[in-house]
C-alpha cells in the first residue's frame, strides 16, 4: 500500500481513550488515516499498542462522528440538533457565559471533565480565564481518582513515585543501572486491560518474563493472580487494614530497612504504635484473608530486594482513601524501596514541564500562589474539606452536585463539559446529576459522539479532534513528547484550540502573552530550552536528563528534590513523614488507620441481609476506555455485552444461568445484566464493568441510549467521600442483590 | 522457501485482544471476520489455585502477513502484540526456540 506520509505521534487520546504516553505511526492517504501502527523506535511501548488505538480509524472515520458544532432546537433530551458555525458556537457561548458571570458571578459555572486526554491542561486553563474556581470531575464521588493517591504521597514523601520499570531512561531494561523487581505487588489493579497512570500496563509483563515474582491483592481472580506466587483475594474495601497489618509485621519482625528508616524518615515509633492496633490475626477478620497469608505476604515483600508496588484506584476508592494510600506508600518507605533501581521510583514529569498540573506547586508556577489561594475562596468543597483546600485545584464533586440542586450557598448555572459523559460514565448516583443537570441554564458539551449526557442535556456540542488531528504535548512522567496532527476530520478542533480561543475572549491579557497557541506551549516548554516545533523535529521525546529533579535514582541523597538543594525530601520535615504534618496541619490524624465502607457487613449488618452481595464495579476491559467505544465495531465485538460476572455458588443458590439476564438492585434503583458465571470472583461479590450505555438503542429521553436499564452507577451513592474530602467513592463497596431478570435486557 | 509460522508464548498472553484488532486493520477485515481469535479457558484448580489462559489461533484467513514479512516487516499481530508474547519466523528455528520453554504452541497457517 502507498501512502502519501506517515506521522509520529503520542497517543493521549482522543481515540484510544487512556492515559497516553505510546508511540505511534499514522499512515495518511488521501489526507486520510489509512492505517495506525506502534511506533517500533518509541521506548514507552516499543512498537506495540492496544486494540483502541489499533481501531482509531474506525474511531475518526465513524458515520456518527460530530463533526461540526450543533445547537438544539427542541426541548433537552428531543435529541434535536443542528449545525452552526463555529463563530455561532463561539459568540453564543461567550455571550451567555458571559451573562451568567454578571448575574451571578463566575464561579456559578463548572467546568466539568473526565479522565484521559491532555484534559486537565486546557479546562483549567479555561476556568481560571474565566475565572472560575470550579474545575471538577462532576459525578466522581470522593473525587476518587489518583488525587487521594497524589495527595497522600505529596504528603508522605513530598513527590509521587511509580513503579520502576525503567521508564525514565532510554534505554529501558538495558539500562545497566536499572534492576528488575524481585517482587512485585500488584495491589488492586489488572494493569493488562487497565491504563495506569502514566504507565503501561504490559511493563509488568515485561517484568515477569525478567524474573518479577507478584503478590496479588484483589477481590477477583485476574490473569495476574493466576500467575502470581501469592494471591490475597481481599475484601472490597478493606485494603488499609491490610496495609496496615504488612506495617505491622514488617515493624515488629524489624523487616524494615533499618539504615533508610533512620537517616531518611521520622515518626516510626508513632506508626509502629498505630499499626499495633492491626494485629494480622484482627486483620483476617476484616479482610476476609488468612492470617498466615498476610504475614508470609509482609515477608515476602519486604524480604526481597528490590521491592515495588503497583496500586490502582480501587485504593483511592477504599473509605477514608487518603489514609489507605498513606499506609500503602509507607510500606516502600519502610523497606528503604524509595527511588531505587527496581523500586517505587520518584516521579516528576520530565524536564519539570507542566501540561496537566498534577500537584500544587505545578499550579502555582502555572498560575501564580496568591490567585490560587484566591480561588479557594469560592472554590467548592475547599471550606469544608483541608485536603481539597490545600492540595491541587479541584473542587469537590459530592458537595457540588448537591449545590448545584439547592442553590446554597451560591447558585451554579452553566456547566461546561469537556471529555466526560457524565450519565454515561464516572457520575455515582445517575439519578442524582440528571436531576442536578436539567436544573442548569446553560450546558455545553465538547466532546466526539453523542452520548447519554449530550443528549440530555446540551445546549451546544462542540466536536472535538482525535489524537491524529491535534497538536498538543505530553508531560506526564516519562518522556516528555509532542502529538502531532496528521490530518483534518471536519471543522473538529482540538481539546487545546477551543479553549484557548475561547479564553482569550474572556481574558484578552492572554492574547498579547501567547498570540497562537504554540507561542503557549513553546512557554510551557522552555525548561528544555526547546521549542515545540524543535522538539517535534528532534525526534518528538526526550527523556529526562540525568542529574537532574525528573531523572532517578536517589535524588533525595543528591540534593535534587527540595527546593533549597539540601539532600532530603520535599516535606516539612526534610524527610519521610510516617506521621505526616501536613495532614495534622489539615485538622487529619496523621497517622494511617482502617474505616469500614459506608455500607458493609460489619457497619450495616441489616442492610446486607437484604443485599448480600458487595457489587465491585469497574473492572477494565482492553477494547473500552471507560464509557467510550461501545460503538466501535472491531472493539464491541470483543466485550459485546453488559456483564455481570457471578460465582458459580451465587448462581445456582439464585437461578441465574450463564447468559441470562439477571437484575441487580439496591434502595436506589435497578440494573439488568447478562450474567457471565465464572469462578473469578470471590463468593461474596458481583463484578459489574461501569461506563455501559448503548449507543445502538434510542438516544432520546427518557431512554437515553439505555442508562437506566444497564448502568451500575444508577446503584452507587454520593455523599461517602473521606474526612480529607478526596477519596472514599464506593464504587467499590456498594451493597446489592441479584435475580433472574424477567423478560430480556436487550 | 522455507516454511514459516507462529509461535505463541501463552504463558504470557494476557488476552488483550490486539492481535485480533491489529489483524482486522490489517485486512480491513469488517467486524465478524477473524484472522486470528484469541480463545479463554478457566477452572478452578483448587482453592488456592485458578488457571486463566488465553491463546490466539490463527484462522483459515491467515496469510501470515505474507504482504507485510515479504519486505521485512513484521505480521501485524506480532507486532503490536502488548505481551510480546507472538513470534514470526521459519519453522526449524521456532521449533527449536519451542524446545527451550514450556508452555509454547507453534502455528503454521497454509
Ligand atoms: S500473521 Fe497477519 S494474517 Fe495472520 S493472524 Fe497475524 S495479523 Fe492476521
Ligand atoms: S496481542 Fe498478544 S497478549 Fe494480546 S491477546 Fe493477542 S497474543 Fe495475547
Amino acid at each position: 500500500m502507498k501512502y502519501d506520509k506517515v506521522v509520529t505521534t503520542t497517543a493521549w487520546s482522543p481515540g484510544p481513550g487512556c492515559h497516553g504516553g505510546c508511540g505511534v505511526k499514522l499512515f495518511v492517504r488521501d489526507d486520510k488515516v489509512v492505517r495506525v501502527e506502534g511506533d517500533e523506535n518509541h521506548p514507552f511501548s516499543q512498537g506495540r499498542a492496544c486494540p483502541r488505538l489499533l481501531a482509531l480509524t474506525q474511531y475518526m472515520y465513524h458515520p456518527e462522528r460530530i463533526t461540526h458544532p450543533l445547537k438544539r432546537v427542541g426541548p433537552r433530551g428531543s435529541g434535536e440538533f443542528v449545525r452552526i458555525s463555529w463563530d455561532e458556537a463561539l459568540d453564543t457561548i461567550e455571550a451567555r457565559l458571559r451573562e451568567i458571570k454578571d448575574d451571578y458571578g463566575p464561579e456559578s459555572v463548572l467546568f466539568c471533565q473526565g479522565t484521559g486526554r491532555d484534559i486537565g491542561g486546557p479546562i483549567s486553563f479555561l476556568a481560571y480565564s474565566y475565572g472560575s474556581p470550579n474545575w471538577i470531575q462532576l459525578g466522581l464521588a470522593g473525587h476518587s481518582c489518583y488525587t487521594p493517591r497524589l495527595g497522600a504521597m505529596m504528603a508522605t514523601q513530598g513527590d509521587y513515585a511509580v513503579l520502576d520499570a525503567a521508564q525514565f531512561s532510554p534505554q529501558r531494561y538495558d539500562d545497566p543501572e536499572y534492576r528488575v523487581p524481585e517482587v512485585i505487588v500488584i495491589w488492586a489493579q489488572n494493569p493488562a486491560p487497565g491504563c495506569p497512570d502514566g504507565f503501561f500496563g504490559h511493563w509488568i509483563v515485561d517484568c515477569m518474563k525478567r524474573g518479577s515474582k507478584l503478590i496479588v491483592i484483589d477481590p477477583r481472580w485476574t490473569w495476574f493472580s493466576a500467575k502470581a506466587e501469592m494471591f490475597l483475594q481481599i475484601r472490597p474495601g478493606t485494603d488499609g487494614a491490610l496495609a496496615l497489618a504488612m506495617i505491622n509485621v514488617i515493624i515488629s519482625e524489624k523487616l524494615y530497612d533499618e539504615k533508610f528508616v533512620s537517616e531518611w524518615t521520622v515518626g516510626l515509633d508513632e506508626l509502629r504504635e498505630r499499626a499495633a492496633e492491626y494485629t494480622p490475626r484482627r486483620v483476617a477478620e476484616i479482610t476476609w484473608i488468612p492470617e498466615a497469608d498476610i504475614i508470609a505476604a509482609a515477608r515476602m515483600y519486604a524480604k526481597a530486594k528490590p521491592a515495588a508496588i503497583h496500586w490502582g484506584v480501587p485504593v483511592d476508592k477504599s473509605p477514608e482513601g487518603t489514609t489507605v494510600a498513606q499506609a500503602i506508600n509507607h510500606l516502600w518507605c519502610l523497606t528503604g524501596n524509595l527511588d531505587v533501581p527496581g523500586g517505587n521510583v520518584i516521579a516528576r514529569p520530565a524536564y519539570g514541564v507542566t501540561t496537566y498540573p498534577f500537584s500544587t506547586q505545578e499550579m502555582h508556577a502555572l498560575y501564580g500562589e496568591d490567585f490560587v489561594n484566591r480561588l479557594n475562596e469560592k472554590r467548592i468543597g475547599a471550606k469544608e474539606y483541608a485536603m481539597v483546600r490545600n492540595f491541587r485545584g479541584w473542587a469537590q464533586p459530592d458537595v457540588a452536585v448537591e449545590q448545584m440542586i439547592s442553590g446554597e450557598p451560591y447558585p451554579i448555572k452553566a456547566c461546561w463539559i469537556q471529555t466526560s459523559n457524565v450519565l454515561g460514565g464516572q457520575a455515582a448516583d445517575t439519578r442524582l446529576h440528571h436531576e442536578a443537570l436539567k436544573k442548569m441554564d446553560f450546558v455545553v458539551v465538547a466532546d466526539l459522539f453523542h452520548n447519554p449526557t449530550t443528549m440530555a442535556v446540551a445546549d451546544i456540542v462542540l466536536p472535538v479532534a482525535s489524537l491524529a488531528e491535534k497538536e498538543s504535548f505530553r508531560s506526564w512522567w516519562a518522556p516528555l513528547q509532542v502529538i502531532t496532527p496528521a490530518v483534518q476530520v471536519g471543522e473538529c478542533r482540538s481539546d487545546w484550540e477551543i479553549n484557548f480561543e475561547l479564553a482569550k475572549r474572556f481574558n484578552p491579557e492572554l492574547g498579547k502573552r501567547f498570540p497562537t497557541l504554540k507561542d503557549l506551549f513553546d512557554d510551557r516548554l522552555k525548561p528544555t530550552g526547546m521549542s515545540y516545533d524543535e522538539l517535534r523535529d528532534a525526534g518528538g521525546w526526550m527523556m529526562p536528563p540525568e542529574n537532574s529533579a525528573s531523572r532517578p535514582y536517589r535524588r533525595h541523597e543528591r540534593g535534587l528534590l527540595r527546593p533549597d538543594g539540601k539532600p532530603g525530601f520535599r516535606t516539612p520535615s526534610g524527610k519521610i513523614e510516617f506521621a505526616s504534618q501536613s495532614y495534622a496541619q489539615w485538622g487529619l490524624d496523621p497517622l494511617p488507620y482502617f474505616s469500614e465502607p459506608p455500607e458493609s457487613e460489619v457497619r450495616t449488618p441489616e442492610l446486607l441481609a437484604k443485599y448480600p452481595l458487595v457489587m465491585v464495579s469497574g473492572r477494565r476491559s482492553s477494547v473500552f476506555f471507560h464509557s467510550e467505544h461501545r460503538n466501535i465495531p472491531w472493539l464491541r465485538e470483543c466485550d459485546p455485552d453488559p456483564i455481570v460476572e457471578i460465582h458459580p455458588s451465587v448462581a445456582k443458590a439464585n437461578g441465574i444461568e450463564d447468559g441470562a439476564w439477571v437484575t441487580i438492585e439496591n434502595d436506589r434503583g435497578a440494573i439488568r445484566r447478562k450474567a457471565k458465571v465464572t469462578p473469578i470472583v470471590h463468593p461474596r461479590i458481583v463484578s459489574v464493568p461501569h461506563g455501559w450505555w448503548l449507543p445502538e438503542t434510542e438516544g432520546r429521553e427518557p431512554n437515553l441510549f439505555g442508562i437506566w436499564d444497564v448502568n451500575c452507577n444508577v446503584l452507587v451513592p454520593m455523599g461517602t467521600q473521606s474526612k480529607s474530602g478526596y477519596g472514599g467513592g464506593a464504587y467499590k463497596t456498594t451493597l446489592v442483590r441479584v435475580r433472574a431478570a424477567e423478560g430480556r435486557g436487550e | 522457501m522455507e516454511k514459516q509460522g507462529l509461535l505463541i508464548d501463552y504463558e504470557f498472553c494476557t488476552g488483550c485482544h490486539s492481535c485480533e484488532v491489529a489483524c482486522k486493520q490489517e485486512h480491513e477485515y469488517p467486524a465478524g471476520k477473524w484472522g486470528i481469535k484469541v480463545n479463554e479457558f478457566t477452572q478452578q484448580i483448587s482453592e488456592k489455585r485458578m488457571e486463566i489462559t488465553y491463546l490466539p489461533f490463527p484462522t483459515d484467513l491467515c496469510n501470515l502477513c505474507h504482504q507485510r514479512t515479504s519486505h521485512g516487516e513484521l505480521p501485524a499481530c506480532v507486532k503490536h502484540c502488548q505481551a510480546a508474547c507472538m513470534t514470526f519466523g521459519n519453522i526449524t528455528d521456532l521449533v527449536a526456540s519451542m524446545v527451550k520453554k514450556p508452555k509454547m504452541v507453534l502455528f503454521s497457517p497454509k
